[in-house]
């Protein structure tokens, strides 16, 4: 088996058993609706306010609902020693890393388009024009957000105080991600050509390939239990 | 055994000694800054500390290599203990630029570039103690606290491009860049020996440090 089909195959594992159980998604897209709420609630109905935040709200929601997705990622291999059964997968290690990943990227770029309607029609702001940049920004912060999500949440998957581990580990190293996204952010809603942010998008695509090769090196060593 | 107590006492003497010589150069020898007057002294100590916090940092990133690599409880245990000095020192830079920055520019704190990024080194190692403490079982906390010190120390140079993008972008440093210019004689010498100084410090720390981690180990098996 190639190691792109065993990726595959722990990616397809996952999305068919997100399909049956709606856990995950469901949840995360009503935890997303609540967001806006909250933010409403505490800014105030000044709309002005609210579009001058937009760039940090959104990243903040995605930020959000990506701890809370992501520290999911590894429950579910707890459940019924499917950990055991990951641990005799044959070859190298890092694919179940890599299908992980792309499951988690899915994941968040789904809830992360429909958040994007959501802020769109709620708080009354035209991003049709962005569209085509915030295309590029949003999986360009997205996968290094997942790719250190993914690790991390192997990692606190069999320690005590998780909820509040993976959190805390997960935000300091991201800020250069959550820097990067929200100022490219800025300008692709402000109507700014992507190349005035073209070093914040070289630092996040940077960043990227930093997180999965480190991922990739790394996993091995998480996995042994 | 003996050899090894007899070492790190030496260490300490030598840091002992070199903090004295230290003060002294830094008070007596290096000769007052003309516009942030004594004040300025305190570089001796916000300077050296940073330094070797990254250099501890540094040592993190070898020794998680070299343990996922040999898998050798002693280079975890290196790991561990300059991970622990590193977290001290960048706690004592902010505690010092904090005090230097009250008079100088009127503020305990400001996001500037150099400060934001010492603040986050900060909180990644602390959450790298943070999730060395969770973990009761020694061969897993080596392997996961590795994984993460390997990630932390990849992850400061893009910390540090993007802060200063984030920052520099916007404000001049003009207010920010406190000292002078260019050193003097005196204080660069000050400074020399001061970074010597606390360079042994963090030595002779690593050396008792491992030495309590490896009898802790022994007293645990």
């Amino acid at each position: 088996m190639t190691y792109a089909r065993r990726a595959w195959i722990v990616l397809w594992k996952d999305a068919v058993t997100e399909r049956r159980a709606k856990a995950t998604l469901n949840a995360l897209l009503f935890f997303s609706l609540l967001l806006l709420f909250v933010f409403q609630f505490t800014l105030g109905a000044d709309r002005e306010r609210l579009v001058a935040a937009l760039p940090g709200l959104l990243w903040l929601s995605f930020v959000l609902t990506g701890l809370v997705g992501l520290g999911r990622a590894f429950l579910v291999e707890r459940e019924n020693d499917c950990w055991d059964g990951l641990l005799l997968a044959p070859g190298d290690k890092s694919a179940i890393y890599l299908g992980k990943v792309a499951g988690n990227l899915i994941l968040m770029l789904i809830v992360e388009a429909i958040l994007l309607a959501l802020f769109a029609v709620f708080f009354n702001v035209d991003i049709g024009r962005a569209l085509p940049a915030l295309g590029l920004i949003l999986p360009l912060g997205t996968i290094g957000f997942a790719a250190v999500g993914t690790l991390f949440a192997a990692m606190t998957a069999h320690v005590r105080a998780r909820e509040v581990l993976f959190p805390v580990l997960l935000l300091p190293v991201q800020v250069p991600v959550l820097l990067g996204a929200v100022k490219a952010t800025e300008a692709a809603l402000a109507g700014e050509p992507l190349g005035a942010v073209g070093h914040w998008l070289q630092l996040l695509a940077a960043a990227d390939v930093v997180y999965l090769v480190a991922g990739l090196l790394t996993f091995d060593a998480l996995l042994e239990g | 055994m003996r050899g090894e107590q007899t070492v790190s006492r030496a260490l300490g003497w030598l840091a002992a000694i070199g903090l004295a010589g230290g003060l002294v150069m830094a008070f007596a020898v290096a000769p007052r800054e003309i516009t942030q007057g004594n004040v300025q002294r305190i570089m001796y100590l916000h300077v050296p500390t940073v330094l070797v916090a990254y250099l501890a940092f540094a040592v993190v990133l070898v020794a998680s290599i070299a343990y996922l690599w040999r898998r050798d409880p002693a280079a975890d245990r290196l790991a561990h203990a300059s991970a622990e000095v590193g977290v001290l020192f960048t706690g004592l830079t902010i505690c010092a630029g904090a005090i230097w920055g009250k008079p100088t520019w009127g503020t305990w704190w400001t996001w500037d570039a150099r400060l934001t990024s010492v603040a986050i080194l900060f909180v990644m190692y602390l959450g790298y103690l943070l999730l060395r403490g969770m973990i009761e079982e020694r061969e897993r906390a080596a392997r996961y606290a590795a994984v993460l010190g390997i990630v932390a120390a990849l992850d400061i140079p893009l910390v540090h491009f993007s802060v200063y993008w984030w920052r520099t972008l916007h404000q001049p440093p003009s207010l920010l860049k406190p000292g002078p210019a260019t050193m003097s004689q005196g204080i660069l010498a000050a400074l020399l020996v001061n970074i010597v100084a606390f360079a042994l410090l963090y030595v002779y720390f690593v050396a008792k440090r491992t030495a309590v981690l490896r009898r802790e180990e022994e007293a645990l098996a």
